[in-house]
């Protein structure tokens, strides 16, 4: 593993062709099957009061690709997020009495195997591994702590070994290169004896990357990655989840903001008002019209943050379409 | 002079006593519960006392004490999952509730006239009913023995052979959680008491973990039980939300996560105590305050004390500021 921080260029990988080259051929409409799906959503509900937050009625994760999945603010994205993360479940989830019809519950599988209602802990043993959009660094462990709490088959987990320190140390130093690797190439290692705490919002969020990692899951799940984060460190990360997808993990992540989706992701997946609108390869997913009346308006491709573009002629422009809308109203 | 010297002999003498040791060791319980896993136990006086009758009623009843202790053991096993199945899966709050009443419960129970032929009712047990088999097994001898400023018998009640198994209790018990914290499944627990979401996430079962921390903790309250009724009497009124109460002031005190935290509060605790009442008793005068008036007066120091501590030093004496301070914002 390199400590060069890969970087979001035009050049792409030879896992990046391959990887748009595998959804090439599927067609770009809302709830295609995929060659190789490595997770599968079926009659996906969740209600809270009289407000249908997710319904989703079918979906498929392409292995090996970075999925992106965007939408407006409360599109369900993150909710979505926790239903099949199994930290919330599913209204439409199988009940023992009453609840839907066989056909119609909630039924997911992940990697061949039944995930609809096995919860959080064994969703994560699975190798479905998420983060937070909120970062859930804890916050008075160390770095190395964090890491190394990420880590799978501890058998000083158990009470009854952990007495004996001989019975786990191998593991324990086992584990604690890997820490100290992935904290090299997420730039972190000279914080490693820091409480994770003192960290800076953005070097929080590749903290949690980082201790997902630890678990070699076989699906990443980003919740907001770049939220909050500066352009500088964004840049950086999206260099890390890409290099996540060439050495073959597949990554599923939400984001709103369409710059970075466009840049890094294979396949694109829109959420409004709880349902999946449209699918796509991420070059053509935004010209669909349904996208641009559920989201992204018509400026989407206008970086109002960036004072260089709007000169005033841009100004006047856009003063000049409000007046014509208003007019037309 | 003398009574200042009389004081200063009184704090010696409750050091090193078999009720600070009990104190010790219960806090060393609930160090497990709050400091370590977060969870909020208000009814360790519960467990003590569930500990401290099996034993008794054990002994009493012709067991030999090994199975009597076993017997303290396993009771305050089966209370932990009583307490726990349900609540756990909650939040915090829930388990504090239901600690608290539940150690309420037991206490009233303890203490009806209905079950008086079993438990003593509101009169308890004396020690002399379940003491002997204990003091049997010394062998220290008899006669009376001096070692530095302490003068006591060899064996008898309040004795060195008592205030020599309480505190190796205590010692062991230190050696126990010092090995079990700096594994693995110590820093699980830590995890936990950050963000529970965030361990579940990364493939833990967090309501096993917070299980064994519940049961673990309230199996060494069971043994803090015996060790305080050993010397003395069994009374459910002497373990009642006052102790649960006394135990949380001691951990604080020393400092909550740290190994010897628990042990140098409990004996700061009780210096304190007769510190205050030995001064106001020598320098205040009788009509202002009176003996009776000294030992509430001295209360009154704890909790401001404890107030002090929580505001100005909220890691407690021995506690890492950078790891655990009792957050009050």
């Amino acid at each position: 593993m390199s400590s060069d921080v890969p970087t979001t260029t035009g050049t792409m990988t030879a896992a990046g062709a391959a990887a748009k080259a595998s959804v090439a051929g599927v067609a770009p409409s809302p709830g295609v099957s995929k060659p190789d799906p490595i997770l599968t959503v079926d009659h996906v509900t969740r209600r809270f009061g009289g407000m249908t937050a997710v319904d989703v009625g079918h979906l498929e994760v392409q292995r090996g690709i970075i999925t992106a999945l965007i939408g407006p603010n409360g599109a369900g994205k993150t909710t979505f997020f926790n239903l099949i993360t199994g930290f919330d479940k599913p209204s439409s989830a199988p009940k023992m009495i009453g609840g839907p019809k066989a056909g119609e519950a909630a039924k997911s599988t992940f990697n061949g195997t039944d995930v609809g209602s096995i919860g959080a802990t064994k969703a994560a043993k699975k190798g479905m591994v998420r983060t937070f959009q909120l970062t859930k660094a804890l916050s008075k462990l160390t770095v190395l702590e964090n890491m190394r709490l990420g880590a799978k088959d501890q058998p000083g987990e158990n009470l009854f070994v952990s007495i004996f320190k001989p019975l786990w140390a191998k593991r324990e130093a086992e584990i604690t290169e890997k820490a100290e690797e992935l904290l090299a190439r997420f730039k972190l290692l000279e914080k490693k004896d820091d409480m994770a705490g003192s960290l800076s919002g953005g070097q929080k969020k590749l903290l949690e990357m980082a201790r997902a990692l630890m678990s070699d899951p076989v699906m990443i799940m980003l919740d907001e990655p770049m939220a909050g984060v500066n352009p500088a460190l964004t840049q950086s990360l999206l260099g890390h989840i890409q290099a996540l997808r060439d050495e073959g993990m597949t990554v599923l992540f939400v984001e709103h903001d369409m710059h970075m989706v466009r840049h890094i992701s294979d396949w694109v997946i829109v959420m409004a008002e709880g349902k999946v609108v449209a699918e796509g390869p991420s070059g053509t997913v935004m010209d669909d019209p349904a996208v641009i009346d559920a989201y992204l308006g018509a400026h989407h491709n206008t970086d109002l943050g960036d004072d260089s573009l709007l000169t005033d002629e841009v100004a006047e422009e856009l003063a000049a379409e409000v007046t014509a809308e208003e007019g037309k109203a | 002079m003398d009574q200042l010297l009389g004081t200063l002999n009184a704090i010696l003498n409750s050091a090193i006593s078999p009720q600070t040791a009990a104190l010790a060791i219960a806090a060393i319980g609930l160090n497990i519960h709050f400091g370590y896993t977060g969870l909020l136990n208000f009814g360790q006086a519960g467990f003590m006392l569930i500990g401290a009758y099996a034993f008794a009623i054990s002994i009493i009843g012709g067991l030999p004490i090994i199975l009597a202790v076993i017997i303290a053991l396993v009771a305050a096993l089966i209370f932990a999952l009583i307490l726990g199945i349900p609540t756990l899966k909650l939040r915090g709050d829930y388990l504090a509730i239901v600690t608290l009443s539940a150690a309420e419960v037991v206490r009233i129970v303890g203490r009806s006239s209905l079950l008086t032929n079993v438990t003593g009712g509101s009169n308890g047990i004396t020690g002399n009913e379940y003491r002997s088999p204990f003091t049997d097994l010394s062998f220290f001898g008899d006669g009376r023995v001096d070692f530095g400023p302490w003068n006591y018998d060899a064996t008898g009640s309040n004795g060195w052979w008592f205030i020599a198994t309480a505190w190796f209790v205590v010692a062991l018990l230190c050696l126990f959680v010092w090995a079990i914290m700096r594994s693995p499944w110590g820093r699980v627990l830590r995890g936990i008491r950050e963000d529970e979401d965030a361990v579940r996430s990364l493939g833990k079962n967090v309501y096993s973990y917070k299980m064994q921390a519940l049961i673990l903790g309230g199996v060494i309250g069971a043994i803090a039980g015996i060790v305080y009724i050993l010397p003395a009497s069994l009374q459910a009124d002497s373990m009642g939300r006052s102790m649960t109460y006394f135990i949380f002031t001691a951990l604080l005190l020393g400092g909550a996560a740290t190994v010897f935290g628990p042990v140098l509060g409990a004996i700061v605790f009780f210096a304190i105590r007769l510190f205050v009442q030995g001064i106001a008793g020598q320098f205040v005068p009788g009509n202002i305050m009176n003996g009776q008036q000294t030992e509430q007066f001295a209360w009154i120091v704890i909790g401001i004390t404890l107030m002090l501590v929580v505001i100005f030093r909220p890691q407690g004496i021995l506690g890492n500021k950078k790891e655990l301070s009792f957050d009050v914002k």
